[in-house]
């Protein structure tokens, strides 16, 4: 078994023993038992750092095996400079989740630990599948435990909330289906995402594919105008769940446009590129005025998060070597950051049970340790350099200006809105005096929750420090790529 | 001169034949409430029949008895195969739900089914239009007797009564159809039909006119609108482990003398009853998956799941022949397509209405939908086998039920027919609605709070039946190619002569 099979089934192998043999009875040794999982999923991922070649833009560690023969699909799994840090980025998530869900779920932990297990393994198979049924397979499959952990352990409006997840995603991906299919057929009967990368297609057909993607994709990162699920999921959401979408989730999306659209319909993506410059343009700077007015601190992040992925979008369109690598750091780097974000709510929901702003004021005077880590959250969600933020949003504001002024130009304002809110919040969170009795009577974490802030905030200062191991291993892919999309399919 | 191969090939049915009377013998002596005799001997001669089934498919041999009235090929022979096999799941889950209705007072329930069976093995070895409606009557009246077992509940005779007449009348018609075919080409064998259809001597009139009637009598049977009136009906008013018994094994049957009649026999007419099969099929996504949000009654949601999931059986069905041409690789694609589906959907209904059989108890027959609130706390094991099934019908991966929706549109958009192609996209936009109500009941049993703390439980045989049929579902669903093959296979062998 090659290693990234490894990192794909050891979480779900986890996930399935949890929930074949997990009692609430016993929910501290389910707890641990789920720790182990995601501790050994996420040091599977680390032999893959070593033995990664720079300086090719091949796919590695390569597994291949026929799977459903009838139609020719394949168990085909590898990673190139995009996909590869996803596979370390979602272990450690889920790493990290398990630690800060310890105490706040309390009913059904084995099925609750269980599912992000599950997801986990399904995601990284997002991440590594070569063949197009085995994304699609892992892609659909992902909604199953979302769905659950939403409309188990989430909010009052939770049934709500994992109907609209479930079905708007679903949407999406079915017209994906249809375009693999009919790749399928175009082909002469290939899942093979290599294979579909250098088939050439007419100018319709490219147009078509590429709008049966955007349907699954868009939803996904999700873009502007279909991110409307999005707020709501994230409100209703537990803290897991939400850190999870953000964290990871939505880079599916992200990542399809590089994985499927751009090399497979590169005449169409280059002839559709101002729309999807101008829906990033819309979220990042639109979503990112609506963030501002909320008053609900998860909707405030979610409608960040859309800004955000706005900006990764807005990167890859742009065709240039800063504007795609820029999007892909980006991804990571709201990974670790939108995470923190969530799970810092959390802290908050766990002790008061609110996610309101106005419940909130004064957070500095009780607990002074968590706002400082906070605040090391806020400033890398507004870009401060230094954090993570700050490399992704800036080589995509560059790369944008290289390619139309006006268009990096309006990134940029965007740069300010992105502190606005964030700078906003925090103030009336955690600044001023003691805003009422609920502030008065918290405490400041715990070591626990000191432990998975701590291991965030590492990751978004070593990001924003040092970000070479991350654009060294993307260079030449993103290089080959878009060498790639700049060739014309048309035939 | 009755010769050897003649025997060979419904040897089989005789065994199933000879020792449905033996047990109906047997029963008279059996005294316990639960027939425990009469349940295991028909258990293991159902499983000696399936072995036989399965050893006939797997040496892939076609050989036709008496007088070429009967065929035994691969696909014949794996739709008995499992059909038996599903008659045997469908047993072990009926009989506590049986006993606590007093639907076993005798062993007619064994026994009926087991003509049931019978009646299914002759449809599917059919080839011959009276063989074929000898087999449809046998199963047919042996359904109406188990509907009407439990003879004290009004429902349940209601249903039977409403079963009785719609079914009468769709044999008629199909009846009525055959006998126009009869009159145009001379002929009842199948492949004497097939050749005088396809040398273009016969008046098309009157063969269309026929293939109405049998295409609206194959549509009754397989329960597509705007034919699928009973269905809902005799689903819900039905005893759920006799609905179990018409909704699972019949359906493959209704499935094989599909292939028989129209691919077999009126191939030529393709073009024709395609477009008969395109309108009964988007009738059924629209009218199934619409209708079906609306019901809080679970049996009869799945009624109205059925006709959906029939509705992409016939997708299948139509792709198989493009414009008139007969394409070796088209109609392989199409038809297994549609063989896989039937059979996986087979596999889901079954654990599904095991699910429900499982819940129900004395005086409390648990079909509403609000009886499964918060299953999940009370039993995470079969609310867990319940959830794999739904999302089986949702077409999830991974789980089978995406992987047969897979195939069926491939097939369709393998076509390049624009039509076709468009009715793929519907048929996807269906299957998101289906996603709806599908989903409103795994929230129900995941996400309410349960109305009972009782615990559910279940004889060990429900127990482990139940649990290997919802781990089928996922296993085929991590690894379908085999069954996808299998079925592939077994439709080249079947239309190859």
């Amino acid at each position: 078994m090659g290693l990234l099979s490894l990192a794909i089934w050891a979480p779900i192998a986890f996930g399935v023993l949890l929930l074949a043999i997990g009692r609430d009875e016993h929910a501290r040794a389910v707890r641990w038992l789920a720790l182990v999982g995601a501790v050994v999923g996420f040091l599977v991922t680390l032999p893959l750092h070593d033995g990664f070649q720079l300086g090719t833009a091949a796919m590695q560690f390569v597994e291949k095996a026929a799977w459903i023969e009838r139609f020719n699909i394949h168990y085909h799994l590898g990673v190139d400079g995009i996909s590869f840090w996803f596979v370390p980025l979602t272990a450690f998530i889920t790493v990290i989740v398990v630690v800060a869900s310890w105490e706040s779920i309390t009913e059904r932990v084995n099925q609750y630990m269980g599912a992000f297990l599950i997801l986990s393994g399904l995601m990284i198979g997002v991440f590594t599948a070569l063949d197009g049924m085995l994304f699609y397979v892992f892609f659909e499959a992902t909604l199953i435990p979302m769905y659950l952990i939403i409309g188990i352990w989430g909010g009052p409006n939770k049934i709500y909330a994992a109907f609209k997840f479930f079905l708007y995603t679903l949407l999406g991906s079915l017209l994906m289906l249809i375009a693999l299919i009919f790749l399928y057929n175009q082909s002469g009967g290939s899942f093979d995402i290599a294979t579909w990368h250098q088939l050439p297609l007419s100018r319709t057909a490219q147009t078509l594919l590429f709008f049966g993607f955007l349907a699954a994709f868009a939803v996904k990162v999700p873009m502007w105008p279909v991110h409307t699920w999005l707020p709501d999921v994230h409100v209703e959401a537990p803290t897991g769940g939400s850190a999870v979408l953000a964290a990871i989730m939505l880079k599916l999306g992200a990542y399809g446009f590089l994985r499927f659209s751009m090399p497979i319909a590169p005449d169409a993506s280059r002839e559709w590129a101002w729309l999807m410059i101008a829906l990033s343009l819309i979220a990042v700077i639109y979503v990112g005025l609506v963030a501002m007015v909320q008053k609900d601190m998860k909707k405030l992040v979610a409608y960040s998060s859309v800004a955000h992925m706005g900006f990764v979008t807005l990167g890859f369109f742009i065709f240039n070597d800063l504007g795609v690598s820029g999007g892909l750091v980006q991804m990571i780097a709201h990974g670790f950051v939108s995470g923190a974000m969530f799970l810092s709510i959390g802290v908050l929901y766990d002790r008061v049970h609110s996610r309101e702003i106005a419940a909130y004021g004064g957070v500095v005077n009780t607990m002074p340790n968590f706002t400082a880590f906070a605040l090391l959250f806020a400033m890398a969600n507004c870009g401060l350099p230094g954090t993570a933020g700050f490399v992704g949003e800036w080589m995509v504001i560059l790369g944008a200006v290289k390619a139309n002024f006006w268009i990096g130009l309006a990134a940029a304002t965007a740069l300010i809105f992105g502190a606005a809110y964030t700078l906003w919040m925090f103030k009336r969170v955690y600044l001023g005096p003691v805003g009422n009795d609920n502030v008065k009577g918290l405490t400041d974490i715990d070591s626990r929750e000191f432990l998975v802030l701590a291991l965030l905030g590492i990751a978004v200062l070593a990001m924003g420090l040092y970000p070479r191991p991350f654009t060294d291993v993307m260079d030449t892919s993103v290089a080959e790529l878009l060498k790639h999309v700049a060739l014309s399919k048309l035939n | 001169m009755i010769d050897n191969i003649s025997w060979l090939a419904i040897y089989p049915e005789i065994v199933l034949l000879t020792m449905a009377c033996v047990i109906a013998l047997v029963d008279l002596g059996v005294h316990s409430a639960r027939r425990t005799a009469t349940y295991v001997l028909t258990l293991l001669t159902l499983a000696v029949v399936a072995g036989l089934q399965a050893m006939y498919a797997s040496s892939g041999n076609t050989f036709y008895g008496f007088g070429n009235m009967v065929v035994s090929d691969a696909m014949g022979n794996w739709l008995k195969c499992f059909a038996t096999v599903a008659m045997m799941i469908t047993l072990v889950y009926a009989r506590p739900y049986a006993a606590d209705r007093g639907m076993m007072r005798g062993g007619e329930m064994f026994t009926l089914s087991m003509f049931a069976l019978l009646g299914m093995f002759i449809m599917i070895s059919g080839n011959n239009f009276l063989v074929i409606y000898l087999g449809l009557e046998l199963l047919t009246l042996s359904s109406y007797a188990l509907v009407a077992l439990r003879r004290d509940n009004a429902t349940a005779t209601e249903a039977a009564m409403k079963y009785f007449v719609l079914g009468a009348m769709a044999s008629g018609f199909l009846l009525y159809g055959l006998s126009m075919i009869y009159g145009a080409t001379g002929s009842l064998d199948i492949g004497q039909v097939f050749k005088a259809v396809n040398s273009g001597q016969i008046r098309h009139q009157v063969l269309v006119f026929g293939l109405v009637f049998v295409v609206a009598g194959l549509a009754f049977k397989l329960g597509v609108v705007p034919f699928h009136m009973w269905i809902p009906d005799v689903y819900q008013g039905a005893p759920t482990a006799v609905t179990l018994m018409i909704g699972g094994a019949p359906k493959l049957a209704a499935f094989a003398i599909t292939i028989r009649l129209l691919v077999d026999g009126l191939l030529p007419l393709a073009i024709d009853w395609q477009q008969m099969l395109a309108v009964l099929a988007i009738g059924s996504l629209l009218v199934g998956n619409l209708a079906a949000i609306a019901q809080t009654n679970l049996k009869r949601m799945l009624a109205y799941s059925t006709i959906s999931q029939m509705g992409f059986v016939l997708l299948g069905l139509m792709s198989g022949v493009v414009n008139g041409n007969v394409d070796a690789t088209a109609v392989e694609n199409a038809y297994s397509a549609s063989m896989f589906y039937v059979v996986t959907y087979v596999l889901t209904t079954l654990a599904a209405f095991g699910v429900i059989l499982l819940l129900a108890r004395e005086g409390f027959e648990s079909e509403e939908i609000s009886d499964f609130a918060g299953l999940n706390q009370r039993s995470p094991l079969y609310a867990g086998v319940m959830a794999v099934c739904l999302f089986s019908m949702a077409g999830i991966p991974p789980l089978v039920g995406f992987y047969a929706k897979l195939a069926v549109l491939q097939a369709l958009v393998a076509s390049g027919q624009t039509l076709y192609i468009a009715m793929a996209v519907f048929a996807v936009i269906m299957s998101l609605i289906g996603a709806f109500y599908y989903l409103r009941v795994v929230k129900v049993m995941y996400f309410d709070a349960p109305l009972t703390a009782s615990n559910v439980s279940a004889p060990a045989d429900v127990r482990v039946v139940l649990t290997l049929n919802g781990a089928l579902l996922l296993v085929l669903g991590l690894l379908p190619g085999g069954l996808m093959a299998l079925c592939a296979d077994a439709v080249v062998r079947a239309l190859a002569t």
